[in-house]
């Protein structure tokens, strides 16, 4: 089973890349990007059973820094 | 004084930073981060800058996990001296032994320059060498220098007189122009800049000496 696990730094954390790539964006043509917000994705490859709980608490303790970031959990 | 130095795989600044305590007279021990123990009677651990692990994940993430940095942790839960420097600091933070993150500069840009950083408190060990308010000019390296905390954290910091640098001109937007913290005890002090590139006339400019000295006084009978 597989677990893909969401990081995004937390609103109110200044996201400079974020707001580069909107930067980008409208200097291409694109209007109407109000913001981007970029994070990343991890994805777990887990042995059988393991539980949404397992993988909180490796979000909690190494996938994510909870002073900058926040984290969304998804079994797959 | 007998320093520990650790080396994770990607320090760039552990050399360095080794013959800055060994100028102010230190011995020096160098320390892998597989290891599980500090050498015997180490008074302060130096956690040098780099790119630890690549910066993979977050950078100082992998290395706050490693297994040395329990030991570091546990020094410092003893009331031991630790001194983060550039990713070293990025370390203290992941581990949880400063408050606070260090996040992308604000300009995006990985910046290499002398910059003026302020003294905000003389009291402790690492600064009692400079005087409160002075200015001293040193190094800078760093993508991801620009230091973040809650507005409850910052206020604290300053209300507890643990902001030890300011920069004189913010180069990477942190908060508060803070460049360097310290612990509740005072014996941890994670900056971004670069004192032990600031050491020696060939490098320059040699405003970092002092803090290396003022170290060495202070752990000469410890």
């Amino acid at each position: 089973m597989k677990a893909r696990v969401h990081v995004m730094l937390k609103n109110g954390v200044l996201d400079p890349q974020g707001e580069a790539v909107r930067h980008a964006l409208g200097a291409m043509g694109f209007a109407g990007v109000n913001g981007v917000r970029q994070g990343k994705v991890i994805e777990l490859d887990l042995d059988e059973g393991a539980s949404k709980a397992d993988v909180e608490t490796m979000c909690e303790k190494l996938l994510a820094n909870t002073v900058i970031e926040s984290y969304s959990v998804e079994m797959i | 004084m007998h320093a520990a130095v650790i080396v994770f795989p990607g320090s760039n600044c552990d050399r360095d930073l080794a013959v800055a305590f060994e100028a102010a007279g230190a011995k020096v021990s160098m320390v892998w981060h597989k290891d599980t123990a500090l050498p015997d009677g180490v008074d302060i651990v130096g956690v040098p800058g780099g790119f630890s692990y690549g910066d993979y994940l977050r950078c100082g993430a992998i290395a706050a996990n490693s297994p040395i940095c329990r030991e570091v942790a546990a020094h410092a839960g003893r009331g031991g001296y630790v001194l983060g420097i550039c990713n070293g600091f990025q370390v203290l933070t992941e581990t949880g032994l400063l408050p606070g993150a260090l996040l992308r500069n604000a300009g995006l840009k990985y910046i290499c320059k002398t910059v003026g950083l302020k003294v905000a408190t003389a009291d402790s060990d690492f600064t009692s060498g400079y005087d409160a308010g002075s200015v001293i000019n040193i190094p800078i390296a760093h993508h991801d220098g620009n230091y973040f905390a809650d507005s409850e954290t910052i206020a604290q910091l300053h209300a507890e007189d643990r902001v030890a640098f300011k920069y004189t001109e913010n180069p990477n937007g942190a908060q508060a122009d803070i460049a360097g913290i310290l612990s509740e005890n005072r014996r941890v002090l994670g900056m971004m800049p670069h004192p032990e590139r600031a050491a020696d006339a060939g490098h320059g400019g040699t405003d970092g000496t002092a803090l290396f000295r003022a170290l060495a006084g202070a752990l000469v009978t410890a």
